[in-house]
């Protein structure tokens, strides 16, 4: 059963990248939503997790607030 | 028992971890993160062998290169002290403990915090550590950036394409970052210095809505969303205490990487070596291990 993963990202961020081949090697579909170019759905990234930094990863009904490796390994079982 | 413990993982950490496995020495490396503050970097363009590479790409390419050795690596985990006996030390982490006989601090620096009311209860709710990151976020928005150095108009510079109205408050008479980016930053009409002006406290109900300052001896309060810390780095160096340092904090070395304590080396920007550079703190990692690997033998 896959999970539906959301990556909610800046181009310029560091660890958005990071996160983002992150799931690539581990052959995780996602849909990146860059931030920057979307005030709305910036908006929407600071209702669901509460706070203004990125990235932030939507994995289901989780939030995940920065690149927290283990935990998005927990949450994927990868 | 191991032989080594590397404390880091940025590019002085892994290149000090590279030497160690192709010397075979029993070694563990723990860090919270990989690539360090190099992972943070803009355009790298003075690391020799790459023309150009970003912080990001060299991050990458510094975890190719120790899974290349199979390195026995406690990813995400932070050290928190370090306990000497008589022939070894205990360190201990957030998460676990271990023994060794020699160690080697990499750990780097972080940003500097401002350490006034509302600071830690804003961070992510609009107080900022790296506006590279965050700075898309306050589209149209006023914003300020506390410091004026090179990387506080940096951030500046980055901002005048996003924010509204840029405040840059610094805490001297004039500011000191190089007289180019100076320029480029005052250019733009969106960017307001005030000098002689003291951060005093960040104000908001759920997120940042104004910061109150000490501007030449009356106080005002500037409505922002935004407040991007930039007043430079201080060196991990909490867990070590027992290690001399200088006036900065930075873990005092002799010319092989040795601190006041035998068995103890430090390398790379958490030490006094004077300049802060990638290519340097790789160098340093090598010599580090070089120089366990010299007392090692020596045991």
């Amino acid at each position: 059963m896959n999970k539906k993963v959301k990556v909610f990202s800046t181009p310029t961020c560091p660890y958005c990248i990071h996160a983002k081949d992150f799931l690539r090697e581990n052959n995780i579909e996602f849909e990146n939503i860059d931030v920057s170019q979307n005030q709305e759905k910036a908006q929407e990234m600071v209702n669901l997790s509460g706070q203004m930094g990125v990235p932030v990863i939507a994995i289901d009904e989780t939030i995940v607030v920065g690149f927290d490796k283990n935990k998005i390994k927990q949450l994927l079982n990868i | 028992m191991y032989e080594l413990i590397i404390i880091g993982a940025g590019p002085c950490g892994i290149t000090a971890s590279v030497y160690a496995a192709r010397k075979k020495i029993n070694f563990l490396l723990i860090s919270p993160d990989i690539g360090g503050q190099a992972a943070w970097s803009g355009d790298i363009e003075n690391y020799t062998g790459y023309q150009f590479i970003t912080g990001p790409e060299l991050a990458k390419k510094l975890e190719e290169h120790i899974k290349q050795y199979n390195i026995p690596f406690k990813e995400g985990e932070t050290v928190t002290s370090i306990v000497n006996a008589d022939d070894f030390f205990t360190v201990n982490t957030d998460k676990s403990s271990y023994r060794t006989k020699t160690i080697i601090i990499a750990s780097g620096k972080r940003s500097k915090e401002l350490n006034i009311p509302g600071e830690t209860e804003f961070k992510n709710k609009g107080v900022s550590y790296c506006a590279t990151c965050d700075g898309p976020l306050f589209t149209a928005k006023d914003v300020a950036v506390i410091g004026a150095g090179n990387t506080a108009f940096e951030a500046a510079i980055q901002l005048e394409k996003i924010a509204n109205k840029i405040f840059l408050i610094n805490i001297g008479s004039r500011p000191t970052a190089d007289e180019i980016l100076q320029e480029k930053a005052n250019k733009n009409k969106k960017l307001i210095i005030f000098n002689e002006t003291r951060p005093i406290e960040i104000c908001g109900e759920k997120f940042v809505s104004s910061i109150k300052i000490n501007y030449q001896n009356s106080q005002k309060v500037l409505p922002v969303s935004g407040i991007f810390v930039e007043i430079g780095l201080i060196p991990n160096t909490n867990f070590s205490k027992n290690t001399e340092k200088n006036d900065k904090s930075e873990i005092i070395v002799d010319a092989n990487n040795r601190t006041n304590i035998p068995g103890i080396f430090a390398a790379g920007d958490v030490t006094n070596v004077k300049e802060k550079q990638i290519i340097i703190a790789a160098g340093e990692g090598a010599k580090a291990t070089l120089s366990v690997f010299d007392y090692l033998t020596r045991l």
